[in-house]
């Protein structure tokens, strides 16, 4: 009887003790996300007006704002997503709706995406470097930077619209063949507002992979910080603006943690309204109307 | 009908273009990694980049081994650090947190895994690096890169692992309640084993990350062209190398770089594939 009580005693010690170190890595894990956050407000905050949004950077970013910027990044992801969405929804119209899912074309292409996916972003960089900029001749330039990104979000937009069309209900299809619907008709005008959520879900998910990225656009859009006179010019996006403040402009502190600041908060935004519209899908399957 | 019958033709061959063109991407990348090392690959052989006595590119000099080595023991030590946290956040969520704190928790890594590198890489450099100077100078080292790649790892790990324990059938933990195993007996010895797959796929989908990493390493390792003795020693990894010095590279340099990245590319896609067909296995 005593050695039993003995097993016991040392058992519940045991889970205690578990459940204290899962606790504390809990702890860190949230006590390290806190502390980049508010290292990340309390070293920027003080920096940022409506001025440092408009204006130019002065004297290698140190003074003045991040205007261009800004513009710059916007038309770096504006030329990625005018290139990959159509050939990523395209991509994922024809693998969830008109091949089957066995068969060899599908397969090709899921595999070469699912290859893409895991291809770091330096690699990504050297290819836009070789293929974009010196093979095409664009130049260090947006547009080589937008295309470069447009290679590297096909992935991710593809698999979530894939996803989406596949959780539209098959009794939509079947209703609208018995309707004698064309397969355009049906397509545009019942799976894809049904799949809407989720197209909208996959195409902020990588917006935010798109701002966020760094390493494929150092040697594709370069680090011109000029405001952009056109897509053939050399644009420092936002991600990229901080990592010179940081490593190369001495005394650039101030202004690199508000850069990061706003990116951060651009990206958390981001995150969580892509978060909110799939866990609305979750639920609308959950509990259909 | 006949005007339906060909929008429909059309639409197929507009979405078949789309796809050919999207798997293209990827034979496209292969093709010109390829061409551009071509000419060093041709009259350099595979195990200079091993023997040669230094990285010297412009006195033609390739050894690749200090960056390999800087490139494994970041990685591994993020490893180290990450399994066990990613693998604790992942068993908290499930079986220790109320369902608020664990959506809440949840969320938090989702935010995590949402923070771009160059963040990290800042934060390290002006955070993590000036408290580790304090520990050892210079500060910039081994170690700072190692906890900042933990950072980025974590949540893939975090997420996977608990996508993984959440399928574990019902069955299995009601029959281990049943025979009196609880809190870690039963974690330990069922619903660990039972999600092993997931788990392993996700510990290798994180060690691809960490190989592949670029910009929050060569912000905080020192990137000094090393053998790493101690943890404060500053290190390359293979990407950082391939980050710092694509810039000015000409000629055989800039190929060797290709090579570089050829070579980085091959061994996370092996990795990547790995964890992709662990993680087929774990759920059919």
């Amino acid at each position: 009887m005593p050695e039993i009580t003995f097993v016991r005693s040392r058992s519940i010690l045991r889970d205690r003790l578990v459940q204290l170190l899962v606790y504390a890595a809990v702890l860190v894990v949230s006590g390290v996300f806190i502390w980049i956050l508010a290292d990340l407000v309390r070293g920027g905050v003080a920096h940022l007006s409506w001025n440092f949004f408009v204006d130019s950077p002065r004297d290698a970013g140190r003074a003045g704002g991040i205007g261009p910027i800004l513009v710059s990044t916007a038309l770096i992801l504006l030329v990625a997503l005018v290139v990959a969405l159509p050939l990523a929804w395209a991509t994922a119209v024809l693998l969830a709706e008109f091949v089957p899912a066995t068969s060899k074309f599908g397969t090709i292409v899921r595999y070469s995406l699912q290859v893409l996916a895991g291809v770091p972003s330096i690699v990504f960089g050297l290819f836009g470097n070789a293929f974009f900029s010196i093979y095409l001749g664009l130049g260090f330039s947006i547009l080589s930077g937008g295309l470069t990104l447009a290679c590297m979000l096909l992935p991710i937009l593809v698999s979530t619209a894939e996803a989406g069309l596949r959780a539209v209900p098959e009794n939509y299809r079947m209703s609208a063949a018995a309707l004698g619907m064309s397969r355009t008709a049906t397509l545009l005008h019942l799976l894809l507002p049904a799949a809407a959520p989720a197209l909208a879900a996959g195409l902020l998910l990588g917006i935010g992979r798109a701002v966020a990225e760094t390493a494929a656009l150092l040697f594709t859009s370069g680090y011109v910080e000029r405001m952009p006179g056109s897509l053939l010019d050399s644009g420092r996006a936002l991600a990229l603006h901080i990592f010179d403040l940081s490593m190369n402009v001495p005394g650039g502190d101030a202004p690199a943690y508000a850069s990061a600041l706003v990116l951060v908060v651009l990206l958390l935004a981001i995150n969580i309204v892509a978060m909110k519209l799939a866990y609305g899908l979750q639920r609308k399957r959950i509990m259909p109307a | 009908m006949f005007r339906s019958v060909f929008t429909d033709t059309l639409l197929r061959w507009v979405l078949q273009a789309g796809a050919v063109v999207s798997a293209l991407v990827m034979a496209m990348i292969m093709l010109f990694l390829l061409s551009e090392s071509w000419p060093v690959l041709q009259h350099l052989s595979l195990a200079q980049f091993l023997t040669d006595s230094s990285w010297h590119p412009l006195e033609g000099s390739y050894n690749l081994t200090p960056m390999l080595s800087g490139t494994l023991y970041a990685s591994m030590g993020a490893l180290l650090l990450a399994v066990p946290l990613g693998i604790a956040s992942a068993i908290f969520i499930v079986y220790y947190a109320s369902p608020r704190s664990a959506l809440l928790y949840r969320r938090l890594i989702e935010l995590l895994a949402g923070i771009p590198s160059v963040v990290f890489g800042f934060w390290g450099l002006t955070t993590l690096v000036p408290l580790v100077n304090q520990l050892h100078p210079p500060g910039a080292s081994l170690l700072a890169g190692i906890l900042v790649l933990t950072l980025m790892i974590l949540p893939t790990i975090a997420l996977m692992t608990y996508a993984a324990l959440i399928a574990v059938p019902d069955e299995y933990i009601r029959s281990a309640a049943a025979l009196g195993l609880s809190g870690w007996s039963m974690i330990r010895g069922v619903a660990l084993p039972a999600a092993r797959t997931g788990i392993v796929a996700g510990i290798v989908l994180a060690a691809g990350r960490a190989l592949g990493e670029t910009m929050a390493v060569l912000m905080v390792a020192g990137n000094v062209v090393q053998h790493a003795d101690s943890l404060f020693d500053p290190i390359r990894t293979l990407a950082a190398n391939i980050a710092l010095e694509m810039a000015y590279a000409m000629g055989d340099h800039r190929a060797v770089l290709f090579v570089s990245g050829l070579m980085l590319m091959l061994l996370v896609m092996t990795l990547s594939g790995l964890a992709g067909w662990l993680g087929k296995k774990s759920y059919a």
